[in-house]
């Protein structure tokens, strides 16, 4: 393993991870719920879910964020590394079947689980990264993506 | 009161993706290449965003109700099922195929790139495909129970 450092932003990195975790600490604090996207996504697809207004807000809020972020600043850099369509949308389907069947994500179960100390959030974000990793080599080392 | 905060709250963490790196895909899948030149970035996401969430989930376990009177709702569960690590497993092998996960997934749909559109397309439809199954389960559980 060799650390890229011309890559490392720590600064920001903690920065940013601060932001998340306020957000986070709000939405429970002030809302009562616990702000893991996917749950909050599964509320699209159920009509009388309670708090589903709530929950749609939130959503919105973090589809507002690049449009107020750019009355600002420019964006930072975004660089979609998958080419083309296919494995976006390969990605997307495991990731959004995936999310549901395991019943949270990198926010629901690394952020909020994990300060939650949830036993099954630490294995659910085990798991995930662990498939994290190993896809990455996969594509990436062994058939040279 | 509480859909604002719920808006605001929304607003703080899409910041976060974007200050974070979170939200870059690149920088997600530099994180997730370990055997190439490894960028350990997004472990720090991670300590400064549960650093600062940890108190206020200690908090939040001891209440009922939220500061704003809403009832305090934290998953209950804590036994380790099948779902929770096949899925969570399945859900790895998306996001290291695209260094997306749903949270930046949603905040890119802002700035409008047409792969944020077409992976939460897919990412919904991958939810659907989930929603049909678990309704299609309950459905024959409840038949067996009655029979």
């Amino acid at each position: 393993m060799t650390i890229d450092w011309s890559s490392f932003t720590p600064g920001s990195a903690l920065l940013g991870g601060a932001l998340i975790g306020l957000s986070v600490a709000a939405f429970v604090l002030l809302n009562g719920r616990v702000a893991g996207i996917t749950g909050l996504l599964a509320t699209v697809f159920q009509r009388q879910d309670e708090g589903r207004s709530d929950k749609l807000l939130f959503l919105v809020g973090m589809v507002v964020a690049p449009i107020v972020w750019q009355l600002f600043q420019e964006l930072p850099r975004v660089q979609f590394v998958a080419g083309g369509w296919l494995p976006l949308v390969v990605a997307g389907l495991l990731v959004g079947f995936g999310t549901r069947y395991g019943s949270g994500c990198t926010s629901g179960h690394g952020v909020c689980g994990l300060s939650r100390l949830s036993p099954r959030s630490l294995i659910a974000t085990l798991s995930f990264m662990a498939t994290g990793f190993i896809t990455v080599y996969v594509l990436r080392h062994l058939i040279g993506v | 009161m509480l859909r604002i905060t719920a808006f605001l709250s929304g607003l703080l963490f899409g910041f976060g993706l974007l200050l974070s790196g979170l939200a870059n895909p690149g920088k997600v899948l530099g994180f997730l290449d370990l055997a190439g030149a490894w960028d350990p970035s997004l472990a720090l996401v991670m300590a400064g965003a549960i650093g600062i969430a940890l108190i206020p989930f200690t908090i939040a376990k001891r209440r009922t109700r939220s500061v704003l009177g809403a009832p305090l709702r934290l998953p209950t569960r804590r036994d380790i099922d099948r779902p929770l690590v096949v899925g969570s497993l399945i859900f790895g092998t998306g996001w290291g195929i695209a260094g997306i996960c749903p949270g930046p997934a949603i905040t890119l749909l802002g700035g409008g790139y047409w792969q944020a559109f077409l992976f939460v397309g897919a990412m919904l439809v991958g939810m659907l495909v989930f929603e049909l199954l678990e309704r299609r389960r309950i459905a024959a559980e409840l038949a067996n129970a009655t029979a």
